[in-house]
Order: C-alpha cells, then structure tokens, then sequence
C-alpha cells in the first residue's frame, strides 16, 4: 500500500505542467504504483476564494476510489468553518490552507483560529512549504516561502492541531522538530518529497535522528515527478516495516 | 545490464570543509551500485571553498582537486572517471593542467563559474578540448537574470556563443534541473548542435524532460546527477515510460560515448 498524500489536480497558472487531469494523475499513479492519492485543486490556491474549487474538488473524488480530496480553507473569508464541516462530513483526510498564497500571515490571528478550529474537529491540517524551487520561479511568482518560524508558532498554537507540512527540507524539518517539544514535534508530519537523498543522505539522516515515524510519502505531482519520492525510498536500506510505515502506515496515525 | 553513465558527479577530498567527505564519496558509490551507474564522470572543483572559493578556486585549489581526483580514479579504475576543473583566469596554469590531467587519465574539462563563457578567456580552452577531443561541461545557472555571489554565472545564452565560435567541441549545459529557468535554456540551445544537455539537478519538474527531447532532441541529452542522486533516478524512470529502449540506450551512455574520447568507457 502507498498513498501520496500531496497531489494535485488542475492547471498551474506559472508554467505548462502535463498530467494535470483526474486521468494523468491515475496514470502517474499507475506507473509509480501509489494505490491512493490525497488531491487538492492547484488553481484555487491562487482564487480570491480558493474554496471554489472545492466542489469540483468533492466530485472528483468521488469518481475516482483511489483519490481522497484534500480541500483548501481561507480562514479570513466568511463561512471558512463551513469548509471544514464538510470536510468532515466528505471524507477528507485533511484540510488545506498555504497562508502565504492566500494573502495571509503565516502564524497571525487567522491562522490559529483555523488551526484551534482543525485540531477540535480531529482535521489535519495541511500546508505546503513551497511549491516550486525559488530559483526558477515566474518573475511575477512572488509568493514568499513558509517560515519555520509559522510551523512552530501553530503547533504551539493548539495542543489538538495537526500539521501535515509538504515540500519541506532537512534544514527546515530539524528547525521544527529540535524546536519544538516532543510532545509538540508528535503532532507534525512531514512529507519526503523535497528531502534529498544521496549523496548528502538528508532523508537518511532525519530518519535516524527524528524518526521514521514522522515521515510520510508525498510526491508534490505533477508539479514535480512522482518518481522521486519512490527512488528515495529505494535508495535506502530500510526494513519492509519502516518502509510500510512511510508508504502507508503513519498517514493512517495520523488520521487516528 | 545496459551501461549507465553519470555525466556529473562529484567527489570530495581532504581539504575542502566537508568533514563527512569520506561518507559522501562512499554514498555516491554505494547508491551508484544500487542505480546501475557503471562510470561517474565527475569533477572536483579546488577545495570547495575551505581555502579558496568554490567557484573561484584558486591555481592551487586547482592542481589540488584535480590531484585528488586522479587518485580516485586510480582507487575505482572501473568506475570513475575525471573532468580536469580549471580556472580560467589563470590561462596558463588552466591549459597546464588540462594537458596534465588528460596525459594522466582524466576524459574531459569542467568549467565552474569563474569567468563568462562567452569571455575569451575560455577560447585557448576550448582550442585545447578540440586538439584533445574532449567535451567540456560548463556550470550553468538556467537563465541568468544578474549576478549573483559566489559566481560569475553563465546561461545558456553565453554558453552558445562559446559553442557558436568552437563548433567542433561538444559542449555540455551543466544541471538541466539545477536552478533556474530549464526552459530558457532549451529554447537557447535548440539551434546549436554541439550543445549537450545534461539532465542532473535537484529540480524534477512535471514537463522538463517533455521539454528537453523536444527542444535538444533525445540525440543530444546525457544522463547525470550532480548532488542529487534520488533526482537523477527518477529522472531516468520516467524516461523509460517515454522512449524506447533504443533510445533510452542514447540518454544512458550512447551520447556520452559519443563525446567523450574512444576507450573512455568499458564497453565503448
């Protein structure tokens, strides 16, 4: 069983990207043997209102078994708690919300209350590092990355929340981990895509100094080719069980 | 198993400011294995930066790195072989040691970031790589808006006007998803035949290789790694799913072969 819990669908609005459709991405699932895919709809993270997207978001998903919709909230618009009712009520695994492309600060007033508001009704809460390398961004792509600094302010910020934070690397993941608590550090997961592996063997090492049972398989597609995340893994010695845990069995922990 | 070669690779040495440089040389081999590389071609650029910069070394730094790699090459005779990295500022010491590295072994010459490619400078290098017949692989930062520190980047643009006035050495665009905007670059290079890219870097962008074989063609796109080897097997992964075995052979050796001098490799 492996599940990539950060895929998205739909057009990139910064550069021609193929697969981007519900059948480009079972195909990519296909040929990198990922059995389900969490999915957000990539245009409505630079809507007005990303939560437009949602719908079309729920009616994919539910076309598909093998994609599990991710939605996008905005804390700062009104109803943005109607999102997360039907998140629960749709089956989602987790909700969305990248401050710094909605226009907000990453760790301010607005973010907490979603943050408080995800940890009550049991929602993980996602958030996206970055989406594309910063040196090769659209000279219009302004959108800053999210600062470590955010991540531990909003674990801090409720002992319930959940955060399933993507695109991260080494230097951002052991800022968190080693400031955070080891209470705190158990409720954020990180995904690998953005982890190198050998010969620096970032992936390696915070598997052995953080845990393998902080990491999640994550693929950042079709931005990014899904097979990279499988080579990493391939690339390691890692027991079948570890190898389990990181393909499936810490994104079921973390939706316990 | 079909031959594999990493056109970009590096190892590290003694006096450079990695302390875990035997573990990294170690990694890349112990991954290479389990890839399939079968020849790292890499390069050691002077001391990466513990006594001169890394992409300013100086003649020093040079002749060191280059030392440490021709012993590395000695050490692994089956599976690395060397690019002599030089500084082109130093015209004489750079055409020194491009003859001296190649009398001892090493199959190509690197070129960092310490002077413009489109520079004179770099034409007595070039003269020497065509009466050698070797390639040289230029660092490239994929469309160069400015300067930036650390380096007297090169794109793609200035990278062609070298090839355009050296037409019989084959050139190699270094790191394709190493930093920048791929797809400037493959719009430069489409036009100049003796511009190779090479597919390493960190970046696996959704399109980039779609791009690539459309805009240098599959004839003249080499299989890579630099820093990132995780990056580099995806990359080749992916390849398989869109060309044929005949050409997914150009990409993993059949190019390289091509470029680099006969006998480089084993089965060449």
């Amino acid at each position: 069983m492996r599940t990539d819990c950060n895929a998205f669908l739909g057009a990139y609005p910064w550069r021609k990207v193929p697969g981007t459709s519900a059948d480009g991405l079972v195909k990519a699932l296909d040929r990198t043997a990922i059995d389900v895919a969490w999915i957000t709809h990539l245009p409505s993270l630079f809507w007005r209102d990303p939560t437009e997207g949602n719908a079309w978001l729920y009616q994919t998903a539910r076309a598909e078994k093998r994609f599990k919709p991710v939605p996008t909230v905005h804390p700062g618009l009104p109803q943005w708690e109607q999102v997360l009712a039907d998140a629960a009520n749709g089956g989602a695994p987790a909700v969305r919300c990248d401050p710094l492309y909605l226009g907000l600060e990453p760790a301010g007033g607005e973010m907490r209350v979603l943050a408080a508001a995800c940890g009550a009704a049991r929602l993980s809460l996602m958030l996206a590092v970055r989406l594309e390398d910063g040196r090769q961004r659209h000279p219009n792509d302004r959108v800053g990355e999210l600062p470590a600094a955010a991540v531990r302010a909003l674990i801090r910020s409720d002992p319930e929340v959940r955060l399933l934070v993507t695109h991260a690397d080494r230097a951002f993941v052991e800022e968190v981990h080693f400031g955070s608590t080891p209470e705190e550090a158990r409720r954020i997961w990180w995904d690998i895509c953005w982890i190198w592996g050998p010969p620096e063997d970032h992936l390696a090492t915070l598997l052995d100094t953080i845990g393998v049972e902080r990491f999640v398989f994550g693929t950042g597609q079709p931005l990014r080719l899904p097979e990279t995340s499988v080579a990493k893994l391939d690339l390691l010695d890692l027991s079948a069980e570890k190898r389990e845990a990181i393909e499936s069995k810490n994104v079921r922990e973390l939706l316990s | 198993m079909a031959m594999l070669i990493d056109v970009h690779a590096h190892f590290y040495h003694a006096r450079t400011p990695r302390a875990d440089w035997r573990e990294r040389n170690e990694s890349r081999l112990a991954a290479g294995s389990k890839i399939g590389i079968s020849v790292h071609v890499a390069s050691i650029l002077g001391s990466f930066g513990f006594t001169s910069p890394t992409y300013f070394p100086s003649p020093r730094d040079v002749t060191a790195g280059n030392d440490a790699l021709l012993a590395l090459q000695r050490a692994h005779p089956d599976r690395i072989r060397g690019y002599v990295c030089v500084n082109p500022n130093y015209t004489a010491h750079a055409r020194a040691e491009i003859v001296r590295c190649l009398d001892a072994g090493m199959i190509g010459i690197k070129l960092a970031a310490s002077r413009r490619a489109d520079d004179p400078l770099l034409d007595p290098i070039a003269v020497l790589a065509l009466q050698r017949r070797v390639p040289v692989l230029q660092h490239i930062w994929q469309h160069r808006r400015g300067d930036r520190p650390g380096q007297e980047a090169s794109d793609a643009g200035d990278l062609c006007t070298l090839a355009r006035r050296h037409p019989d050495v084959a050139f190699i665009l270094a790191h394709i998803g190493g930093g920048g905007d791929w797809l400037h670059s493959l719009h430069a290079v489409a036009d100049v035949p003796n511009v190779y890219v090479d597919l390493s870097g960190s970046g696996v962008d959704g399109g980039m290789l779609e791009a690539c074989l459309a805009s240098a063609g599959v004839n003249r796109l080499l299989w890579g790694s630099d820093i990132t080897m995780d990056t580099a097997w995806a990359k080749l992964r992916y390849l398989e799913t869109l060309l044929s075995r005949d050409d997914l052979a150009l990409v993993r050796w059949k190019n390289a072969a091509r470029i680099f001098p006969a006998g480089a490799f084993p089965a060449d």
